[in-house]
This record gives structure tokens, C-alpha cells and sequence, in this order.
């Protein structure tokens, strides 16, 4: 037995210094990209102007630059990234199934829809608009449930059911845009597809307070995530309150979805391929909240910099996560299809 | 030794959402024995058994565990005496055989803390049991269905409790590995004196590795104690509406069933009596 | 092999539904006043006078008359546009079995798009004539794409499977539409309706263009309809009553991408109009196609009228684009559908 106790403790030890190695990893590069954001632009500053500027020092024209433009501009990536990283992530895992992250059934819409409707018509913002974001967030996820709920409840079903409500909503936004006098292409491009453009410092608090409170707690219920991925029956018979955990997960992951759509736009697929490629990074077995939000970082930065700088023309983010997240969802499409077992 | 408990099923009514599948079951699990539930399909054993195993609330009556009604014991205090495998548990795409084991002992861990030195042994324990160590760490997709069985077993052992559920633990299996699985339950028993109690199709098998059989019809419980005394051509009939003839079984010496269709019947009955004695 | 209910399927589909006068009366009522409400109604409304004058009297000068002449090429059009997309519905729900197809659902609407998206702006290309070839391109090419991958695996071509390919796909194809128009802001403004479908560029040039395909789509259609109702009771009962399926299909699904094609090439995608039409009528009618295709003619230009209505009433001094009010009405169809389908069938 003593024998089987060090085989079993390897192969974890292993795993585990997979998770390390490969989170430390993303970890360095999501700070890499930071500090890219800070340091690239149409103008390039010396990196040691712009450490001074950050350190509080007062230097015409990187002054300007870095603190008006591009450290929000990071921010906003750095937090949203995280914040959809995690949240898909943990749909992704607690409903078994890669397909219902919350950018795929509908939840973003619900947000966006919310956060365009408080800023363009009622001209409210800061806690308003991310109150009304996780709200309407919310009640998408009870809409989508009650919709899907049928005779007998399926995931395929609640797939369907939330692509539906995304054209709804989608539309509905287009129509908000069109009577908030929004036509303009930015704000049009932001709310649809998701842009870090026009990123401000005062726009970003709710959604830096809401990643470092409630994203802990959502890491922190990992352990109870893994134990309700094995079916509501063995979940129960191991001792989990399974509705108040799936309730706690569902507030969390909604709070911070909401609050990211709220600030940067549905950027689209973050949410859905962060938490499937951080599984590929890590392997399974280890809560990987923690490297899907790391990958939400890094694609979200990652993007934003391919679109400001690769091409002659500055794409948003989200143009840019859409053309790579798409082939992927086909991909995943044609490998369950092998497998048979999409519903 | 596992420690004895005095686990009750009280007047217990229950069902699914309006349909009443449980009417009134009264019983009491024979404590560091193997309990086999049998009954023709839809008469709610495995309702039954998910009711004393909290998975269904009952709609009035009470299971309890010890005088202590199940609803009012903690949710992971209930987990650490009380396990249950369930008919058709779901895998998580691409975990490994010791993860998935390792999660049974999420009712003895914090919220926050991570293996213990206990967790790895009972981990240990429960996979050299099921005999599925050497599987360690491969990956749940890749084993057979009876390998894929003993790994669910193992997690419900990893979990250390001293009642053991299992909801048609040898369904879809081949004849071989139901066997063996039956088997394996057994050492569990005599080993550790684990109470077990589970719902199983054949029924020459349950009076083969039960101690005590409950049968029920119709939601209710029709009759039960040691295979030897309950299992009767009456009873068969009575819950399978089946007309058939006991003999002994000539491995165990355990009652065993052999049914008697409308066709390859002898003559008179007399004759296929004739026929048992020469098998014996 | 037929059994019971196969047969009571089979006389189902052979007899003349029995409200079918009826609700082709309401239908033909509904279609007056969708009519009428285009002329009237918009940023202008325009008085019964005016109305009259504009139509009957080509020589007055009024304002209010011009207004309405102005108003007459869109609502052809939508009608137009409206009945090629509500057949297309049809024959794509009828070619693949499955209620859930629409042609924006399975994203050749998008396919369409960005094919005449790339020609406006990598080919130079001006005229309509040219604009419907490479949009019809576009759309055949994607509907295979989205099929096959929508069929692959266990159980072939299931409704989530295609809704799913069909999502994936738009939302690759809006993204690239997005990347090649974005940088060119001079022909964004002008070319907005191939993000969202719009009636209200309509001219009689375009119309005229549009007419030859809309008459051989809803023909093919006709004519497909009675072996399509064969093909509804299985490829093997088909086969049996001696029906080829392959071409059968190939023919149905031809004049479906036609039909969608050339919509989408002269008023950008709109989407669920088909998913919509084709379903209101099977509720009313039943399964039999000989019926629904022609209805669903009719219903998708009445859908698609008073949606551009809609989208004018509600734009303001703007203008909302009919794909959105299109979407916004028909997306709860998607819903209600996917509530009823069986788990199995998903």
C-alpha cells in the first residue's frame, strides 16, 4: 500500500508541476504583453520614461500617452481577460460542456444589451451600469434555464435556446445603438464585437474591484466545481449543497462577465476559448480557473496588440478574437462530431 | 471494523414530481451486511434507494441514520458515513483514474485545504481494493467498462464510509466482470465489514451474494430476510408474475430461479423435477 | 416498413389541408394591408390623398405623392425579397429534415456577404448584375460547408449540429466582413446593410434583376414539392416510391441557395425570415409542402413588408435596418422550436 501511496503522490506531483510550470509560464507572458501595451504605439517612449511616468513622475508627451491612453487601455484588457477567462471557464466546466460558455448561449448578449441600453439612453454610468449588467446578466441565465428546462433538461436544447437569444439580443442592441444616436463606427464596433478603443481610467473601477473580489471565490470553489462535474447524484451523495454551489458559481462568473461586457464590449470567444486551451495547456485534474483567466489575459492583450499594430489599419480586439475563436468552434464541432456526443 | 449504525426507513413516501413512486416503506438496513433489493422493473428500488441516500427527499415519513433523521445531519458529515455510487455517474472529459478516485474525498477535506497524507492513503487503499493502481494515471476514456466500474467503486471507497450504496453497480457489465465486481464487493464486506446495500437485475446472483434481501412491488416492500427463507416460487410470482421453480444452486447452495416459460417445458412438472434432482 | 403512423403521415400529405382557403384569404388580406403600411408609413406619413394621388395620378407634383412613388420599388422589392427568403426556408427545412433551417441560421446568408464584400473591394466590382453572381457563389459554397460539417459524426445532420456550424460560420465570415470593410470607411456607410440587411436601397434595375431568380427558385420549388413530401417520410420510403434523392435534393437545395443568394446580394443578410414564414404556415397547414411553399411565399413577403415597416417607424429620423427587426421577431421562433424538439432528436 505504501508503495501505491508514493505511486499515486508522483503522478499528482507530476500534474501539479505541469500546473505550476505552465501557470508561471502564462503568467510572464501576460506580463510581457502589459508591458508591450505600455511600451508600443504610434509614438515609441523610451522604456524608462514610461517606468518614470508610472512611478509617478510628470513627462511631457509620455506623460500624456501612457497615462491617459495606454495604461487604461492595458488595464482594461488585463481585467476583462481574466474576468471572461474565468467566467466562461467555470459555464464551460459546470455544465460539462465546452460549447455553453456564456459568450456561445447568450449571457454576454444579456449584459452588452443591458450596459448599451444604461449608457446610451439613460446617459448613466459607473455603478449603474455594471448593476443593471449583472442583473440583466442574470436574468438571461434564468431565461435561457427556464427555456431550456422542457420536458427533460439538455444542454443541446439550452445551446439552441441561447443562440436564439443572442440574435435577439444582438439585435436589440443594434436597435439601441441606432436610437442612441450611435451610429458612428467605434461605438457600433464596441458594443457588438468588443473593442479596448477609448478606454478610460474613471470607466474602469467596478470591474477592477469585481475581478479582485469575487474572482478569488469563484477560484476558491474549484474544488467544489470539480465534485459537481461528476453528475448532481454523486455530487450530493459526497456531500455538496449542489444548488447553493451552482448558485454561488452562477453570481460570480455572471458578476464578472457583466462587468468586463460593461467596460470593454463583448469581446467575442475570449470567454469560449480560454478555459478549453487552458485545459490543453495543463492537463486535467487541477482547478485550472486560475491558467483560463491567465489565457483570457494573454488573448485579450495578445489580440488588441495584432490589431493596433500588425495591419495597415487599427482593428478592435474583438474583430480580431472573432476571426481566430470561429475556426475553432468549428474545429471543436467536427471532433465532437467524431465522438457523437455534442448533446 | 466499519462501526455499526441503525439506518431506518420510516413510512417513507416519495416520487418525482407528482408521480408517487414510494408508498409507505418501512425497513431497516441489516448493519456490516451485503442488502440486495430486488423487484420487477419500475417498482422503486432504485427510487427507494435514492431516498435513503438523500438524492430524493421524501414526501412525508423520514429516513434516519442513528435516531437522527438524514435531513437534519450536515451535508459532508452525513457524506463521510453514508456513499453512493449511482447508476450512471458522468465522467469529466479527460480526467485521470487517481483524480477522479481522489475526488471522493471531498467530504474530508476544508474548503481550503489541499491532500492530506489521510487522503492519499485512503486514495491508496481504495484503488488497491478495486485493484486499479496500476490504471493510476491513465485517463477515465481509455478503460474498459469493467475497468471504468471498479474505478467508480474505488471513489465511493476512497470516501471511507461505512454504508455503501450502489444503484445497479453491474448493469452493461459482461457476466464476467459482474462477477468479479460482486466479488470484489464481498472481500469489501467480509474485509472491512462494510454495511452494503444495492440494487441489482439478476436475481440469481442477489441470492447468491446477499446476506438479506428486500423485495418489493409497487412501491411497497413485499418481503424480506436471508435469501434462503424469502426466496419462494410464491414470491417470484408474486413480484414478477413469473411461474418458475427454486432449486439450490449447485455452486453456493444459495436458492436459484429457473423460470418456466409457455415452450421446452417437460411434459408435467413432475419430470422437470426430476430434472433438478439429477443436476444436484 | 410503413407503418401505421407513416401512412396517416402519407394521406396527410396528399389531401388539401382543410383551411387552406382560409388562411389563404387572411393571407392575401394581410398582404393588402402590408402593402398599403409600406406606401404609408414612414419617416413621412402620408394622408389616404396622397396615397392615392402618388399611385393613380403619375403626373400630379405633390410632395406627398413623391414620397409615395419613392415608396413603391421598396415595396416590391420586400415583397420580393420577403417570398424568395420564405421559400428558401421551406425547401432548406424540407432538404435536410430538420426544422431548424433558415439560411441565416446555417450562415450562407454571410457567405453571400462576404463573397460580394471581397468583390467590391478587391475586384472593383459596381453593378448588381455582378454583385448577385458572386453573392450566389458565396452562398453555395458556404451551405455546403456548414452541411457537411453539420452532418459529420453520429446521427448526421442534427439540429444543433447545423444551428451550431451555421453560428460558427457567421460569426467567422461577420468578422472577416467587419476586417475588410473597417479600414475603408468610404464604403462602410454605403455598404452597412451586408452586416444587417436592408430593403430601403431598392431600385427597379435591381428588382428586374432579381425577378428571373425568384421565378426559377419558386419554380424548382413547386416542382420538387410533391417527391419533397416523399423525402419527408425518410430516404428509404423515397427510394421505394422511386424518387432519386441525390438530385432530388441537389434540385431542392439549388433553387433554396438561389433564392437566399440573390436576396442576400441586393439587401444584405436578413436573417429568420424563412425559419419564421415556413413555420407559421407548417403550424397552420400542416406538413404537406405543396401548400407550404407557396404559402410561405406569401407569408415571407408579408413578414418581410411589415417588418421594414417596422424598422422605419422605429428608426426615427434614422432608419432600422429590417435584418434587425427581422431577427428580433424571429429568434423567439428558434426558441419556442428548441423548447419542443425531443432530446433525442437534438
Amino acid at each position: 500500500m505504501n508503495q501505491s501511496v508514493t505511486y499515486i503522490v508522483k503522478g499528482r506531483r507530476q500534474r501539479r508541476y505541469r500546473w505550476i510550470l505552465v501557470t508561471g509560464l502564462l503568467l510572464a507572458l501576460a506580463c510581457l504583453l502589459s508591458c508591450g501595451m505600455l511600451l508600443l504605439g504610434s509614438t515609441m517612449y523610451p522604456a524608462q520614461d514610461v517606468f518614470h511616468v508610472l512611478m509617478g513622475e510628470d513627462i511631457s508627451g509620455v506623460s500624456f500617452a501612457v497615462e491617459t491612453i495606454r495604461l487604461p487601455r492595458m488595464l482594461a484588457g488585463l481585467f476583462a481577460g481574466f474576468a471572461f477567462g474565468i467566467s466562461g471557464h467555470t459555464f464551460q466546466t459546470m455544465l460539462r460542456n465546452p460549447l455553453a460558455s456564456p459568450d456561445v448561449i447568450g449571457i454576454t448578449a444579456g449584459s452588452s444589451a443591458a450596459a448599451v441600453f444604461c449608457i446610451l439612453i439613460l446617459h448613466a454610468s459607473g455603478t449603474v451600469v455594471s448593476i443593471a449588467s449583472v442583473i440583466s446578466g442574470l436574468i438571461t441565465v434564468l431565461l435561457i434555464y427556464i427555456f431550456s428546462k422542457g420536458k427533460t433538461f439538455s444542454i443541446g436544447r439550452l445551446i439552441l435556446v441561447g443562440i436564439g437569444m443572442q440574435a435577439m439580443l444582438n439585435a436589440l442592441v443594434s436597435y439601441l445603438l441606432l436610437v442612441g444616436a450611435q451610429q458612428d463606427i467605434p461605438s457600433a464596433l464596441r458594443w457588438l464585437n468588443g473593442s479596448l478603443n477609448g478606454s478610460q481610467m474613471d470607466e474602469l473601477p467596478p470591474l477592477m474591484i469585481t475581478v479582485l473580489f469575487v474572482a478569488p471565490i469563484v477560484i476558491a470553489l474549484g474544488k467544489h466545481v470539480s465534485i459537481l462535474e461528476l453528475g448532481e447524484e454523486a455530487a450530493t451523495t459526497l456531500g455538496l449543497h449542489t444548488d447553493r454551489t451552482r448558485m454561488m458559481l452562477i453570481v460570480g462568473a455572471v458578476s464578472l462577465l457583466a462587468l468586463a461586457t460593461a467596460t470593454t464590449g463583448p469581446i467575442a470567444f475570449v470567454a469560449f476559448l480560454s478555459g478549453p486551451i487552458a485545459k490543453r495547456l495543463v492537463g486535467v485534474g487541477l482547478s485550472n480557473a486560475i491558467p483560463a483567466g491567465l489565457v483570457g489575459v494573454n488573448l485579450v492583450l495578445g489580440a488588441d496588440l495584432i490589431g493596433q499594430f500588425a495591419f495597415e489599419v487599427r482593428y478592435p480586439v474583438g474583430v480580431i478574437t472573432g476571426i481566430l475563436g470561429a475556426p475553432y468552434l468549428i474545429f471543436l464541432l467536427t471532433r465532437m462530431n467524431r465522438k457523437g456526443n455534442v448533446s | 471494523m466499519k462501526s455499526a449504525h441503525v439506518f431506518e426507513a420510516e413510512e417513507t413516501v416519495a416520487g418525482y414530481d407528482n408521480e408517487t413512486i414510494i408508498h409507505g416503506v418501512n425497513l431497516s438496513i441489516p448493519s456490516n451486511k451485503i442488502s440486495v433489493m430486488i423487484g420487477a422493473n419500475a417498482c422503486g428500488k432504485s427510487t427507494l434507494l435514492k431516498t435513503m441516500a438523500r438524492l430524493i427527499k421524501p414526501s412525508s415519513g423520514q429516513i434516519t441514520l442513528d435516531g437522527q433523521s438524514i435531513d437534519k445531519i450536515p451535508a459532508k458529515q452525513l457524506a463521510r458515513v453514508l456513499g453512493m455510487l449511482p447508476q450512471s455517474p458522468i465522467v469529466p472529459e479527460g480526467i485521470t483514474v487517481s483524480d477522479l478516485v481522489g475526488r471522493g474525498r471531498f467530504p474530508h477535506q476544508s474548503f481550503f485545504g489541499g491532500w492530506s497524507k489521510k487522503d492519499y492513503e485512503a486514495v491508496a487503499e481504495a484503488m488497491d481494493i478495486m485493484n486499479v493502481t496500476a490504471l493510476s494515471d491513465n485517463h477515465i476514456d481509455e478503460l474498459s467498462g469493467g475497468q471504468r466500474q471498479r474505478v467508480w467503486i474505488a471513489m465511493a471507497l476512497a470516501q471511507q464510509t461505512d454504508i455503501l450504496f450502489l444503484d445497479e453497480p453491474t448493469t452493461f457489465l459482461d457476466i464476467t466482470y459482474q462477477v468479479e465486481i460482486l466479488d470484489l464487493l464481498t472481500d469489501l464486506n467480509q474485509k472491512y465489514g462494510t454495511t452494503i446495500v444495492m440494487v441489482l437485475h439478476d436475481i440469481n446472483l442477489s441470492a447468491r451474494y446477499a446476506d438479506h434481501i428486500f423485495a418489493l412491488k409497487q412501491g411497497q416492500l413485499l418481503a424480506e430476510g436471508e435469501p434462503s427463507k424469502v426466496m419462494t416460487s410464491a414470491l417470484i410470482k408474486e413480484i414478477f408474475g413469473l411461474d418458475c421453480t427454486v432449486i439450490k444452486d449447485p455452486i453456493s447452495g444459495s436458492p436459484s430461479i429457473v423460470p418456466i416459460g409457455r415452450h421446452h417445458v417437460y411434459d408435467d412438472i413432475f419430470s422437470l423435477n426430476k430434472g433438478k434432482s439429477v443436476t444436484s | 416498413m410503413s407503418s401505421l403512423s407513416d401512412r396517416q403521415e402519407h394521406q396527410k400529405l396528399s389531401t388539401i389541408p382543410k383551411n387552406f382557403k382560409v388562411v389563404l384569404f387572411i393571407g392575401l388580406v394581410l398582404l393588402g394591408i402590408s402593402v398599403v403600411a409600406s406606401l404609408a408609413f414612414g419617416s413621412r406619413w402620408v394622408s389616404v390623398h396622397e396615397l392615392m394621388e402618388g399611385l393613380f395620378y403619375q403626373n400630379t407634383d405633390s410632395y406627398g405623392g413623391n414620397v409615395v412613388r419613392k415608396r413603391v420599388p421598396r415595396t416590391v422589392f420586400s415583397l420580393f425579397c420577403g417570398a424568395a427568403l420564405g421559400v428558401s426556408g421551406a425547401l432548406m427545412q424540407a432538404v435536410t429534415r430538420n426544422p431548424i433551417a433558415d439560411p441565416s441560421i446555417l450562415g450562407v446568408n454571410m457567405g453571400a456577404s462576404l463573397f460580394v464584400v471581397c468583390g467590391i473591394t478587391f475586384l472593383q466590382i459596381t453593378t448588381a448584375n455582378q454583385y448577385i453572381w458572386l453573392a450566389l457563389v458565396g452562398a453555395m459554397i458556404t451551405a455546403v460547408f456548414v452541411f457537411s460539417i453539420g452532418s459529420m459524426g453520429r446521427g448526421g445532420a442534427t439540429p444543433l449540429k447545423l444551428v451550431l456550424a451555421g453560428a460558427a460560420t457567421s460569426a467567422a465570415l461577420s468578422s472577416l466582413v467587419t476586417a475588410i470593410m473597417l479600414p475603408r470607411s468610404y464604403v462602410m456607410d454605403q455598404f452597412r446593410f451586408w452586416q444587417v440587411g436592408s430593403v430601403g436601397s431598392a431600385n427597379w434595375d435591381g428588382i428586374m434583376l432579381f425577378i428571373p431568380f425568384l421565378i426559377v427558385g419558386i419554380l424548382i420549388g413547386f416542382l420538387t414539392a410533391p417527391a419533397l413530401n416523399a423525402l419527408a417520410l425518410g430516404d428509404e420510403v423515397a427510394s421505394v416510391m422511386g424518387i432519386r434523392t441525390g438530385i432530388l435534393r441537389l434540385m431542392a437545395a439549388v433553387a433554396a441557395v438561389l433564392l437566399c443568394g440573390a436576396t442576400t446580394a441586393l439587401a444584405g443578410p436578413i436573417g429568420f425570415v424563412g425559419l419564421l414564414s415556413a413555420h407559421v404556415i407548417r403550424l397552420i397547414l400542416g406538413p404537406n409542402l405543396r401548400y407550404i411553399i407557396p404559402l410561405s411565399a406569401l407569408s415571407g413577403a408579408i413578414i418581410l413588408t411589415i417588418s421594414d415597416c417596422i424598422g422605419r417607424l422605429l428608426g426615427g429620423t434614422g432608419e432600422l435596418e429590417v435584418g434587425v427587426v427581422t431577427a428580433f421577431t424571429g429568434a423567439p421562433i428558434l426558441i419556442l422550436l428548441a423548447m419542443k424538439l425531443r432530446v433525442r432528436s437534438l
